[in-house]
This record gives C-alpha cells, sequence and structure tokens, in this order.
C-alpha cells in the first residue's frame, strides 16, 4: 500500500529526468500511474466490502506516535477510487488537451504529486499524516492552479486558494492536535474508542470548531467559498480534477471521516446544516447569473459542496448515506461537465454560454456525454442523480420539525442546479450554431471518451443501482458504524418524495425554458460584489499589508541609533521597573574599601578625561583624553591586584593611540550635527543607562559572591597545569582553546584592516 | 573605593552611549571605546576588589595559602581588552575608508545601500 501512495511522489520526482531524454515518451506514460493504481485499489474491492477495513501500518516516528498508518474502508476506498479512476482519465484527456504546451512534463509533475497527496490524505488512519497529505494536496494544487504563470490574474488566483487552504490546514492541525491529546492517541481507529470521552470534554466546541475551519476552507463552504471561481483560472483539466472530483472534496471526506468521532451532537449537526444550507443556496443562485460555463460550474460545485455538508448535518441514517450516493454522483457528472467544456473551450475558443449553440452536429459523442450527465445532475430517473435525490429528500423531509424549512431549501437548490447543469450540459449543443463557430470540428478520442465513460456510468448505475449495493453499504458503514443494510432502486413507490421530485423536474424545466443566461443579469447584481466575502478578504488584506508598511516604517527605519535607543530605553524602563519594584539596595559598609589619595586622583583625572573626551572638539584632544582614560584604568587594575590586566591594558591603550594618530588626518573632523533637542533626549536617555548599570552594579555586589570557578582554578593551577600566575593559567591552559578561537578573531580582525587598507575598487577614483 | 568605581562605571556607560547616538562618525568611535572601558571596569569591580593580592602562587608553596583576588574576571577582561582592541581598529579603518570614499561624515547621509565606489 505504501508503495501505491508514494510512488506518485516518486515518479514526480524522477520526472524532470526522465523527460529530458524524451518528452513526448512522458504523456503516453503517466496516465498509467494512476490507471495501475486504480486497478490495485479495485482488487481491494470485494475484500472491503465483505471483510470491512484493511489495514497495513509502517512505522516513522513511534515516539511522537506518528506512523504510516493505512486504513481502507468503504469511504476511503470510495475516494481512493474516484480519485484514481477520474485521474486516469483525466491524464489521458490532458495528454491531448495540453499537446502543444512546453511545460507538459512539469505539468504531470505537478498532477502527479497532487493525486499522490489527494490518495495519501484518504487513506491515512493517522491525524498527523492525514494532515501532511492534506497540505500537500494545498501546494500541489497551488502549481496546478498557477500553471499559467504568466498570467497575472492566474497567479493572484493561486495565491488565494494557497492562502485559504493554507490557513484552513494550519488551524485543523491545532485541531488535530488536541483530538489527538484528548484521545491519548493520534491514530483514528484508537480515537474511536474514546469518541465519548471527547464529545464530553469541555474543550470539544473548541475543537469542532478548528475542524470546521479546515474543512470549510477546504470544501470551499461559505463565507470561505471565493478562492474556488478564482481557481477555475486552472486548465481545464486541474478544475475536473481538483475542483470537482477531488480536492475540494477533502473537507467533505474529513467531515463524513469525522462524524463517527465526533459527529451526533448538536452542536455538530447544526453548524454543519446551517452553513451547509447557506452555502448550497447562496451558491445556487450565484451561478444563474454567471455566464462563463467554468464560473457556472464553479459555483454549483460550491452549491453541490454545501449540500453534502448539509446532509452531514442532518446526520440521520438516510441523510448519510444519501450524502455517500452524491460525492458518487456528483464526481460523475461534474466531471463530465468539467471535461465537456474544456472540448468547448478548446474546439471553438469561447466558454460564453450566451454564445454557444448547435455543437451538437459537428460534436455528437460530446453532446451526447453532456445530455447524459445534464440528465443525471437533475435527477431524471434511471440516473443515478434520481437515486440521490430521492435519498435526499427522504432523508430532510423526515427530520421532524424542521422538515419543511430543510426540504424547501434542498428542492430550490436541485431547481437551480438543475438549471446550470443544463446551460452547461444542453444548452451549448442544442439550437442552431452561430456561424463563428462554423468551423468546429469533432475533437480527437482522447478527449471525448473520458467524458462519455463518465456520463455513461451515471447512467449504467441509475438503471442498475443494485451493483453499487455492497460498495455503498461499506460507504455507509464507515461513516455509520452499524449502519443498516440498504438496497438502492430506482422505484420507490408513490409518496411525497416522488411528488418533491416531479416538481423539482417541472420547475427546473420552467426555469431552464423561462430564464436565458445573460451578461445583463451578471450586471445587475454586480452592486452586491462589494459585500462579498471576497471583496471584504480584499479589504483585510490590503488594510493589513499597509498596517504592516506603516509598523515596519516606524520601527525600520534604517536609522542605526533609533534602533540602539529603541533598545535601551525597553531595556532601561523595564529594568528600571524591576529595580523599582523589587530590589532595595542597602550597602554594607564593611565591604567598602578606603579611599586613598592616590586612588581619588586617579578618579579625578579619569571623571575629567570623560568630560574633556565629549565636550572637545579638536581630534587630537579627543585622543589624548582616550589615552587617559586607558591609562586610569591601568592604574585601577595595578591597584587592585591584577597586574596582567594592567600590562595587558596598558599595550592595547598605546597601540589604539598610535593607530588612531597614524590615521588621524584621514579621518572625519570631529563634528556636531544633532540640535540641541536631541542632544537633550540623547543625554538623559544616556543617564538613565548609566544610572541603571551603576545601581545593577550595586544590586550585584550586595549579593553573595560565589567563587566555586575561581577557587577550582586557583588549587589547580600549580597541581594539575603547573603555572604560578593562575589568570594565565586560565588563559593558555584551562580555557586554552577560548584564547584561539580568540586569537583567529584578532587575526580576522587585522585581515580586515589589512585589506580595508589596500583595497582599490576603482582605480580611475583617486583614493 | 567601590562606590566611586561604580559612579565611574556609570559615566563611562552613559557617555559612551551619548556618543554612540550623535551623527558623526569620529564620535561613534569614541562612543564605542569609552563603553568598552565602562564595561572592563564593570566586570573588574563586580568581582571584589582586593588589594595588593594578585592571583599568583607563592613562590614557595603550590597553592594559595592566604586570601588572593578572583582570577576568573581578570581572564574575563583581560580576553575583552584584546578583541575590543580589534574590534575599534577595525573601526577606525573602516570609518577611515568610509569617509575617504563618500566623503561625509554624517551618518544619516549614508543612505544608501549601492554606492559606486
Amino acid at each position: 500500500m505504501i508503495f501505491a501512495v508514494i510512488s506518485g511522489f516518486i515518479s514526480a520526482a524522477i520526472l524532470p529526468i526522465f523527460s529530458r531524454f524524451n518528452k513526448n515518451l512522458v504523456p503516453k506514460l503517466y496516465p498509467f500511474i494512476p490507471l495501475g493504481i486504480f486497478i490495485y485499489l479495485a482488487s481491494y474491492l470485494h475484500k472491503v466490502n465483505t471483510e470491512g477495513a484493511q489495514f497495513w501500518s509502517y512505522t516513522w516516528i513511534p515516539s511522537f506516535g506518528i506512523n504510516l498508518d493505512f486504513r481502507l474502508d468503504g469511504l476511503s476506498l470510495l475516494f481512493g477510487l474516484l480519485i484514481t479512476g477520474i485521474g486516469t482519465l483525466v491524464f489521458f484527456y490532458t495528454s491531448y488537451y495540453l499537446k502543444e504546451d512546453k511545460y507538459l512534463d512539469r505539468f504531470y509533475g505537478y498532477l502527479t504529486m497532487f493525486m499522490a497527496a489527494m490518495l495519501g490524505l484518504v487513506i491515512s488512519d493517522n491525524l498527523i499524516v492525514l494532515f501532511i497529505f492534506w497540505e500537500l494536496t494545498s501546494i500541489s494544487s497551488f502549481f496546478l492552479i498557477g500553471y499559467k504563470n504568466d498570467d497575472p490574474s492566474s497567479r493572484k488566483s493561486a495565491l488565494t486558494a494557497l492562502g485559504v487552504t493554507g490557513f484552513g490546514g494550519l488551524i485543523l492541525l491545532a485541531g488535530l492536535i488536541w483530538i489527538g491529546f484528548l484521545g491519548g492517541d493520534f491514530s483514528f481507529t484508537e480515537l474511536l474508542n474514546s469518541s465519548e470521552i471527547i464529545k464530553n470534554h469541555e474543550s470539544y466546541t473548541w475543537i469542532i470548531i478548528l475542524v470546521f475551519i479546515g474543512a470549510f476552507t477546504k470544501s470551499a463552504q461559505f463565507p470561505f467559498h471565493f478562492w474556488l471561481p478564482g481557481a477555475m483560472k486552472a486548465p481545464t483539466p486541474v478544475s475536473t480534477y481538483l475542483h470537482s472530483a477531488t480536492m475540494v472534496k477533502a473537507g467533505i471526506y474529513l467531515l463524513a471521516r469525522f462524524t463517527p468521532l465526533l459527529g451526533g451532537t448538536d452542536s455538530w449537526n447544526w453548524t454543519l446544516m446551517i452553513v451547509g444550507g447557506i452555502t448550497m443556496l447562496y451558491a445556487a443562485i450565484h451561478s444563474l447569473f454567471r455566464t462563463d460555463l467554468k464560473s457556472i460550474l464553479a459555483y454549483s460545485t460550491i452549491s453541490a459542496l454545501g449540500i453534502l455538508v448539509f446532509l452531514l448535518g442532518v446526520g440521520t441514517e438516510d441523510a448519510l448515506l444519501a450524502a455517500g450516493i452524491f460525492i458518487l454522483t456528483h464526481a460523475l457528472y461534474k466531471a463530465t461537465l468539467f471535461l465537456i467544456t474544456g472540448i468547448i473551450d478548446h474546439e471553438t475558443g469561447t466558454r460564453e454560454v450566451t454564445s454557444l449553440g448547435g455543437l451538437q452536429r459537428v460534436m455528437k459523442p460530446v453532446a451526447v456525454a453532456g445530455y447524459l450527465a445534464a440528465l443525471s445532475s437533475a435527477g431524471v430517473p434511471l440516473f443515478l442523480g434520481f437515486i440521490s435525490k430521492e435519498i435526499m429528500y427522504e432523508a430532510s423531509f423526515h427530520y421532524g420539525k424542521w422538515a419543511i424549512l430543510l426540504t424547501a431549501a434542498l428542492v430550490i437548490t436541485k431547481i437551480i442546479l438543475f438549471v446550470a447543469g443544463f446551460w452547461v450540459g444542453v444548452k451549448p449543443f442544442t439550437g442552431s450554431l452561430p456561424d463563428e463557430h462554423q468551423s468546429a470540428k469533432m475533437p480527437s478520442p482522447l478527449l471525448w471518451i473520458p467524458p462519455v465513460l463518465l456520463a455513461s456510468l451515471c447512467l449504467l448505475f441509475g438503471v442498475f443501482p443494485g451493483i453499487l449495493d455492497r460498495f455503498m453499504q461499506a460507504v455507509f458503514t464507515s461513516i455509520l458504524p452499524g449502519a443498516p443494510e440498504i438496497h438502492l432502486a430506482i422505484w420507490h413507490g408513490f409518496n411525497w418524495v416522488l411528488v418533491l421530485s416531479i416538481v423539482t423536474l417541472i420547475l427546473g424545466t420552467a426555469l431552464y425554458l423561462g430564464l436565458k443566461p445573460s451578461q445583463i443579469l451578471r450586471e445587475k447584481v454586480k452592486a452586491f460584489d462589494r459585500v462579498a466575502p471576497i471583496q471584504l478578504i480584499e479589504n483585510i488584506a490590503l488594510g493589513f499589508q499597509k498596517f504592516a508598511e506603516k509598523w515596519t516604517g516606524f520601527f525600520q527605519n534604517g536609522y542605526l541609533r533609533n534602533y540602539v535607543i529603541t533598545i535601551l530605553l525597553f531595556l532601561t524602563v523595564l529594568a528600571g521597573y524591576r529595580i523599582y519594584d523589587g530590589v532595595d539596595v542597602h550597602l554594607d559598609w564593611s565591604q567598602i574599601s578606603e579611599i586613598t589619595p592616590s586612588e581619588f586622583l586617579v578618579v579625578v583625572l579619569m571623571v575629567t578625561s570623560i568630560f574633556f573626551a565629549m565636550i572637545t572638539k579638536t581630534r587630537t584632544g579627543v585622543i589624548v583624553a582616550l589615552g587617559i582614560i586607558g591609562l586610569a584604568n591601568c592604574l585601577f587594575f595595578l591597584y587592585y591586584s591584577a597586574p596582567d590586566l594592567a600590562m595587558t591594558q596598558f599595550s592595547i591603550d598605546t597601540l589604539t593611540v598610535l593607530l588612531f594618530m597614524l590615521v588621524l588626518f584621514q579621518l572625519p573632523k570631529n563634528r556636531s550635527f544633532s540640535t540641541n533637542k536631541i542632544r537633550i533626549r540623547d543625554g538623559l536617555l544616556s543617564l538613565m543607562f548609566g544610572s541603571m548599570i551603576a545601581i545593577l552594579a550595586l544590586e550585584v555586589f550586595e549579593a553573595p559572591s560565589y567563587t566555586e570557578v575561581s577557587d577550582y582554578y586557583a588549587e589547580n593551577a600549580y597541581l594539575l597545569a603547573k603555572g604560578k600566575n593562575v589568570v594565565n593559567v586560565i588563559l593558555v591552559d584551562f580555557r586554552g582553546i577560548d584564547t584561539l578561537v580568540e586569537t583567529i578573531v584578532l587575526v580576522i580582525a587585522a585581515i580586515g584592516v589589512f585589506s580595508l587598507l589596500n583595497l582599490k575598487l576603482n582605480p580611475n577614483k583617486k583614493t | 573605593m567601590e562606590l566611586l568605581l561604580i559612579f565611574i562605571i556609570g559615566l563611562l556607560h552613559a557617555a559612551g552611549i551619548y556618543m554612540l547616538l550623535r551623527r558623526s562618525m569620529f564620535k561613534m568611535i569614541i562612543g564605542l571605546i569609552l563603553l568598552g572601558n565602562g564595561v572592563n571596569l564593570l566586570i573588574f569591580v563586580l568581582g571584589r576588589l582586593v588589594k595588593g593580592k594578585p592571583p599568583v602562587i607563592d613562590e614557595a608553596s603550590n597553592v594559595f595559602t592566604e586570601i588572593y583576588a578572583d582570577p576568573v574576571p581578570q581572564a574575563l577582561i583581560l580576553t575583552a581588552i584584546v578583541i575590543g582592541f580589534g574590534l575599534q581598529s577595525f573601526a577606525i579603518i573602516l570609518i577611515k575608508r568610509v569617509y575617504k570614499v563618500l566623503e561625509t561624515d554624517d551618518l544619516d547621509e549614508l543612505n544608501s545601500t549601492d554606492e559606486e565606489i
């Protein structure tokens, strides 16, 4: 199993090497990867149907409880087959659709990577592994949406999609980790046992909010739906694959997968019902105002995702079963519609539904596929869509108190989706062929066979729903453990649900005949765009960017001393507050040594030099003052038992003064630039900082001193290192390596000085 | 005496920071040197002052027999003095170079990243 998952990644990785040898071979070979995995997965069909879930486990990071656990049950298998099955068709389709494309190999690389990530997502049993695959789908879809990277709007859409889904993914991660901690395990199968613990925990609400945000962003639920229409900038095969059949359903998968673990509570059900309900209605109505085939499909897809979320929210047996079947139904007809949209675009060069018509004369098989898909989407009897719609109505109709409201919402959505499906699947093929499209030709079989195959499946499963019985049972059981036995049938008898179905069909037909897609409609609702979520989010993003610019401009203004001021001010204020708050300094006078006259003289000398160095205008004066300060320091060292320091300080001080003097006339003048105001500000800050250091020093002085380290060195200096000058021994023996490194630092400084002196960058300019 | 030294330490720090905040490059170096001296003295004083007892073991014995000045701060400061010299000399030469190339010593005028040199 692990090979099936990672084979996609491997083949995506070796692709660049591979395609260098033979560019034409790639499109011919790559479709066989999903096909192979499809066959492999299909071989488990019988096993899963009869024996239940299959498990594989590979140790990865056992210390964190993260293992490559895979679990293949009905739900995973349904998704796995959709991913690889539709994947195979899309791969074949692409090999012709993007035949002329220069970067076809790159495209296949992204697509294969995406397929592998998606497959990993649906079969992983470990929450963290699931998250990793989840983010991999976001990342690979970023590349696919932005595939036409020379188009700015395409780049923007890719970024939006990545932003929204990536953001959701991170929030989901928080939720998953939380679940893992509460349940004590990251393995989903293990967690099922602690379902009650999690549900009754006080943070349950937070967990489901996190999980919901993850699922809603991925599955384009209101108010995060806006990235999906933008993502339609991608080449049509990508839209087919990612945005109808697989990736956007990852959120649905997650919710369905978590239903046995987290579901069944009021907060779970009502949130899903409300969000799903709003999404399905909102998006369905939106789709009526579009004229671009792909836009119509985008909104009808969002609406269908809304229906799925809604059904998971209703949560009754019928509803969950309907959700399972609708996942399959929708994937089949929506992928077909997307594929034929691609063909229309490819052959006529337009996707504008208003200017299309009569194409059935030139591309009969495509038209047939379109009709079949549209009928399935409409839920006409003998199609799979009919069966899923029946069960859906059944579910909402028996919900109890709110049944009428819920059913009404579903019926309205279904009516509108009926129209949307017909606009895409029927409208371009019927009527008269406009003059400008007379040149349209029959496309290559590689293009039309995939949609025809998918569309005929809609019909096949619709006429003989019995074939799906056992598989759907397995799917149903994995969403609802202990599900009752089901029998899918075309005929449910005369009842209210059938009436509703008929009403849907009649009203849908009426609406289709009465309402023509047009630009005018679109213009009319433009005014509402201002309050659309995408606009709000964009404004927030812009505002945030402006704020960030201001913020950065204020703090990162490029003046080094402003940084120094900020740092010192914070340090002084914080430390000052601490000193003020919790420290009282009282001196132990017995520790303080006396002042001898000679020392006092040095102190006076030093203070005078410091002030002189600050005030004097001549450079020589400053250097002399600095020299005196250094020498005074040297005397302090000498008075208080540090002969080595005194010696070093003396020689270094001399060297510094010498160096200064050598380059004195090449140095800038000792000038003043600042205004008095700034001087006072800096002076105050410096005084504050100086006092703080002094007070800190006093405080340290107060504290007892620990001399273990010094004692160790002192005692062992001769015994171990055979030296009597302890400071020396520390430097060259105990800490010998440090001193060596210090020498290296000096060498580096010397090299720097030397090269700065000799550097001649521009020989023309006098240096 | 410690109090006087601490006063000087505070003064050196304040003067160092004040000079570091000036716009003139020359003054900046002075600030750097003053600050370096201040820090060295700070470490020295915090290691406690002991008069006339350097951390050198008597000729006759193998270990200390009486009180001695703490050797660890001294070792630290010795390193700091030397490294400080490396830093100062590099800064002096760098500023000399910058002044020569750009012909300004006002830090506020050093505001372009790509200068033709």
